[in-house]
């Protein structure tokens, strides 16, 4: 087994699934030669040829349409957004288009597209890089919404979104990219999608997260560790559909629970996971469902991003609410 | 306050006036019907000549037959698709089976021309998903709604045609308010780019709805837009069947040579209204505009060309009228007797695999949906 970072994990099980099946296409704006902005293709081109791996013009709604009208040619396309702030360009051919393409059609076409995009704060970006947006999507029937937060993950992930037969959007937080490294291996394995994975077990409260935010509530879970407070955190590795079971067994084991995301309150992920706890579990709660989210602006500009983004504190403030209720 | 430029760094005149000079209207029968570009002739048989006209006649009496549908209450949603034969069918009259259409929701003639049944077109305006189930070997895509989308994905239909060296094209189709679009430049610009095989339709019909052609764009051609995405663009007379059809035949074989895509703007004019939903095109349309168009029917002048080469008879077009109307009458029949779609029906079509949020919804609407 080797080390690696989240970023060789995503060019491994690109290079893996460019081997196994050559309807797979890897293309974006500087993917080719240029290996992406984060080298998430680096050497793919060369390897693979510029007949898998080539570059686009830039436009975002030409890249949809153009794995859109691949896939109806039987390819298996693998698009990149450049960051998913640029997204909005794009949402009609994902929204619109390819997420409809099996319904619209009555099951005789489909959009096997596996869109990549880096996102997520930390890193100082300009405006409209960094947003959290896995909301906007995951409210999209049709598409399915994975957000990895270890190598380890984001390579299994990948492989099963890329085999996946329905459209598949693979949010890479940008900071947890080269953040640290883990142990993956070098063969072939898929992680099933809508399968949350339990990060750490525990018995008083339960943290529902993804993404870089399961970083964040393991530390604040070591926190809180020390004061007494045996914390679960369970990672949803796709956020649609989600695993409600995994969430509704560890809520009825612990019966508290809060969520965490690091996009802004409004209308996101976190406010849909409350309500299906509600729905599912009320009756096993000791105490309400809390949310620590990062407050009802756009994506900070980055000067404040620090402040902007929760932390391992917010979370553990919020869980001391839910465990003292 | 800025300071005055010494020179007149663009001539913009001249630049333009080079541009627009090359796309002139190409035509090869006037409005009487007379041939007036004998060396552009394409070679068509008899019977193809009589084929293309039966079509045309079978495609008005369609339109009119849809039309008084949807008054009924029989069909849904429909753009009438009359003064628009030429553009229509005698584009699609130059394709082979294995080429591609993505069309725009107009454009369900030429699909149903390429093989889409008849009973399906049906469904697909009464808002049946069945309509939108195209059988085994018909290749084309059900009629788009979101103005010029259709055009991004014929360049990927078409970089996968070129990926897969096939013999085939991606043909689609917009409108002259589509060709504002930012999908139309995108689309035009990577075909261009990847030098796919495509060929790219604007039946410029003067009215996006209500909005004049004048007020959605300064470009004097639609056509000369191709210019700025490196590709050939050509404006034909689309209310000509031979010129549509002699154009159309020469951009796929360019496209089947590996030559790239094409931009056809072709000149056309709807009688009806934009869609049968409530539009009166006498809001912005003049009835003298109206009569100016109409001189210029494909049929009229498709009809006088023939009936010189005593290729057409009245009997004939009575015999297409007949059929038409005998076959509109089963379709309809078809589509009155296909099931009832169900909500169950619709989470069936949405994934590969129903997820369980979905499949516990199932569960509710087929409950509700037995009683």
């Amino acid at each position: 087994m080797a080390q690696m970072t989240m970023i060789q994990a995503i060019t491994d099980a690109l290079r893996v699934e460019l081997k196994n099946d050559p309807n797979v296409l890897v293309f974006g704006e500087d993917v080719g030669v240029n290996g992406g902005v984060f080298r998430a293709t680096e050497g793919l081109q060369k390897e693979f040829g510029e007949d898998r791996v080539f570059d686009t013009p830039l436009a975002e709604s030409g890249i949809g349409g153009l794995a859109i009208g691949l896939a109806l040619q039987g390819y298996r396309p693998v698009p990149e957004i450049q960051f998913f702030g640029f997204v909005f360009e794009a949402m009609d051919s994902i929204a619109g288009q390819m997420a409809r393409m099996r319904y619209r059609s009555g099951g005789r076409y489909s959009s096997p597209v596996t869109i990549r995009s880096p996102f997520g704060g930390g890193v100082h970006t300009p405006e409209m890089h960094a947003d959290n947006l896995e909301g906007m999507v995951a409210q999209q029937p049709g598409l399915k919404v994975v957000i990895p937060s270890t190598p380890y993950d984001a390579k299994g992930l990948l492989i099963s979104a890329i085999r996946d037969n329905d459209p598949v959007i693979f949010l890479e937080h940008m900071k947890l990219y080269r953040s640290f490294r883990q142990e993956v291996p070098e063969e072939e394995y898929t992680i099933p999608l809508g399968k949350a994975d339990v990060k750490r077990e525990g018995k008083d409260l339960s943290i529902i997260t993804y993404g870089a935010m399961v970083h964040e509530s393991l530390k604040a879970a070591e926190e809180l560790e020390k004061e007494g407070h045996s914390v679960e955190v369970v990672d949803l590795r796709t956020v649609m559909p989600f695993d409600i079971e995994t969430i509704i067994a560890s809520v009825e084991k612990t019966g508290r629970a809060i969520v965490v995301q690091e996009a802004q309150k409004q209308a996101g992920m976190a406010s849909q996971i409350v309500a299906e706890i509600n729905d599912r579990a009320i009756l096993s709660l000791e105490a309400p469902v809390l949310r620590v989210t990062a407050p009802d602006t756009v994506f900070s500009f980055s000067q404040a991003e620090t402040v902007w983004l929760p932390n391992y504190k917010d979370v553990v403030e919020t869980a001391k609410k839910v465990l003292e209720f | 306050m800025a300071s005055k430029t010494k020179n007149n760094t663009i001539d913009a005149k001249k630049q333009l006036e080079n541009i627009e000079s090359q796309f002139e209207m190409f035509q090869i029968l006037n409005e009487e019907g007379e041939v007036v570009n004998e060396a552009a002739m394409p070679e068509l048989s008899d019977e193809q000549l009589q084929e293309l006209m039966t079509r045309m006649v079978y495609t008005r009496i369609l339109d009119q037959r849809s039309i008084s549908l949807n008054r009924q209450g029989r069909l849904g949603f429909y753009a009438p698709t009359a003064g628009q034969e030429a553009s229509q069918i005698a584009s699609q009259f130059a394709l082979e089976k294995e080429d591609f259409i993505l069309p725009g929701y107009r454009d369900v003639p030429q699909i149903i021309w390429h093989g889409l049944p008849l009973t399906q077109a049906f469904l697909f305006s009464r808002g049946h998903f069945k309509g939108n189930q195209i059988p085994e070997g018909v290749n084309v895509i059900s009629p788009q709604i979101i103005i010029g989308a259709q055009y991004v994905q014929a360049a990927g239909v078409a970089l996968g045609m070129k990926k897969r060296g096939a013999q085939a094209v991606a043909v689609t189709y917009t409108g002259d308010g589509g060709s504002s679009q930012g999908d139309f430049y995108e689309g035009i610009n990577f075909a261009g780019a990847y030098k796919a095989p495509a060929i790219f339709f604007v039946q410029n019909n003067r009215f996006a709805i209500s909005t004049p052609v004048e007020k959605q764009t300064a470009a004097q051609t639609i056509a000369q837009k191709a210019v700025a995405a490196g590709i050939p663009g050509i404006q034909v007379d689309g209310m000509d069947p031979l010129a549509v059809y002699a154009v159309t035949l020469e951009a796929r074989q360019r496209a089947v040579n590996g030559e790239g895509p094409t931009l056809i703007e072709t000149m056309t004019y709807r009688y009806g209204p934009h869609t049968m939903a409530g539009d009166d095109p006498t809001r912005y349309r003049t009835s003298d505009l109206d009569n100016e168009w109409e001189k210029k029917d494909p049929l009229v002048r498709f009809r006088k060309f023939l009936e010189k080469k005593n290729l057409w008879t009245e009997e004939m077009e009575n015999e297409t009228i007949e059929r038409a109307k005998e076959e509109i009458k089963i379709a309809i029949k078809e589509a009155d007797d296909t099931p009832k779609q169900k909500v169950t029906d619709l989470m069936e079509i949405m994934y590969d695999e129903m997820p369980d949020n979905l499949k516990e919804q199932y569960e509710i609407y087929k409950e509700k949906e037995s009683k």
